[in-house]
């Protein structure tokens, strides 16, 4: 018999699983440390995930879907659904502070608070995730994903990316 | 799995889903024809990804459609991709400035700042719309155009204040595009019952912002705006440029030759 319990039970399972999805181009980030992990629910044994992508057009999206859906299988949960949400829109404000260390420690330096609106050209400060300098010069507006932009570090000399606020 | 050419029950909501998602489509495979060809490895992945955007967008949009377009003979619905893969030019609802061919590097950048430049503000101003659908579409689109529009804004400075030769390319290319411009800011009797109701805005409310922000780049970038004021239109009702039945037939060929395939 399903009751409230069994399905508060359900979705700690649900979340234990969905701790192993990871994003597969920065794979040390869950999709909760990611943010784009948005809801999920449990009513009546029947598993709703939610999730939002990053970008319109994030090629991963179909992949993070098919991820999610097989881990929630292998730990032997079957009924379930993965819907997508635009609404409230993706912000690297989602990102969560484990989540912005965990960039770090990669070598991708973590978007800068509030860096993503104000003027057409706003200046930003980035750290270089080496050395930790902040003497440091953009390269290119996109990187090697839409989520990413290059930089390079005028003091340890060494590229690296960064994660691109909006 | 149909493969000639669906029909469309254009109700004013589907029409103005389709007129945007057509733009973003058209606009965003334009830009994926640079793939491989930009002139360094930088651009060539900034282009693509802003392509990559748009086609995300036109994604949205195009479901938006599906979801409100009443059902077919049979029950049969249109999707993503048959309103992409299965509609010829005559039922392509975008603007005539998102088909034109791609030409050099700045007339690409022009292109797609002349574009960013009304979408953006477009898109922010969407956010308001009374239909929760089309607020979330706009909410998440406009961060993307915003980022384009500082891309695009950045290039068009630094080639039109550029050398003699980059600043009379780029002074050709606005030439070119700008009688193309006009059609953005145009309105018809569907879109004002959408008005209306308050789902969608009146585009031309965006033109005097927009004359600001490319009169404000355009300025330091040392080039001059056109003075024609005689525009281009017929994208909107499906008269198009020669260009699109090109762009279609090779966007089309795979899904139209092989029905049913799959990835």
């Amino acid at each position: 018999m399903v009751t409230p319990q069994t399905d508060a039970l359900l979705r700690t399972r649900v979340l234990h699983a969905l701790d192993d999805v990871t994003d597969p181009e920065i794979p040390v980030l869950t999709i909760a440390d990611l943010g784009i992990l948005r809801d999920v629910r449990v009513h009546n044994g029947v598993v709703d995930v939610t999730i939002t992508p990053t970008y319109s057009g994030c090629p991963a999206m179909n992949m993070i879907t098919l991820d999610i859906e097989t881990a929630l299988a292998r730990a032997g949960i079957e009924n379930f659904h993965v819907n997508t949400t635009l609404s409230p829109a993706w912000t690297t404000a989602w990102l969560s502070e484990a989540g912005r260390q965990k960039l770090l420690a990669y070598g991708i330096a973590p978007p800068q608070e509030g860096s993503g609106r104000g003027s057409l050209f706003g200046t930003v400060e980035v750290a270089c995730p080496q050395c930790g300098s902040t003497d440091t010069s953009r390269l290119a507006e996109f990187g090697s994903t839409s989520c990413k932009a290059l930089w390079r570090c005028n003091t340890c000399r060494e590229p690296f990316d960064y994660f691109r606020c909006h | 799995m149909v493969t000639n050419t669906i029909s469309v029950s254009e109700t004013p909501q589907v029409l103005y889903a389709l007129r945007r998602a057509d733009d973003a489509l058209i606009l965003g495979h334009r830009l994926s024809e640079c793939c491989g060809h930009a002139p360094t490895l930088e651009e060539d992945m900034a282009l693509a990804n802003i392509g990559l955007d748009l086609i995300g967008q036109a994604r949205a949009l195009y479901a938006l459609a599906a979801l409100r377009e009443p059902s077919l003979e049979g029950g049969r619905a249109n999707t993503e991709d048959t309103y992409a893969y299965l509609r010829d030019v005559g039922q392509y609802r975008n603007l005539l400035l998102c088909e034109l061919p791609n030409g050099d590097f700045g007339r690409i950048i022009m292109r797609q700042f002349l574009y960013s430049a009304f979408i953006d503000p477009y898109w922010r101003a969407m956010m308001k719309s009374s239909d929760a659908q089309l607020a979330a579409i706009a909410e998440k689109a406009e961060k993307e155009t915003a980022y384009h529009l500082r891309y695009t804004s950045e290039w068009v400075i630094r080639l039109g204040d550029g050398t003699p030769k980059s600043h009379d390319r780029m002074q050709a290319a606005l030439e070119f595009l700008w009688s193309y411009t006009g059609e953005m800011f145009d309105t018809d009797e569907a879109e004002a019952m959408l008005q209306a109701e308050g789902m969608i805005i009146d585009a031309s409310v965006i033109h005097d912002g927009w004359r600001t922000t490319v009169q404000t780049i355009l300025d330091r970038a040392t080039l001059t705006l056109p003075q024609s004021a005689w525009m281009q239109k017929g994208g909107r009702s499906g008269r198009h440029s020669e260009h699109l039945g090109f762009l279609l037939a090779e966007m089309q060929q795979l899904p139209r030759s092989e029905p049913g395939a799959v990835w």
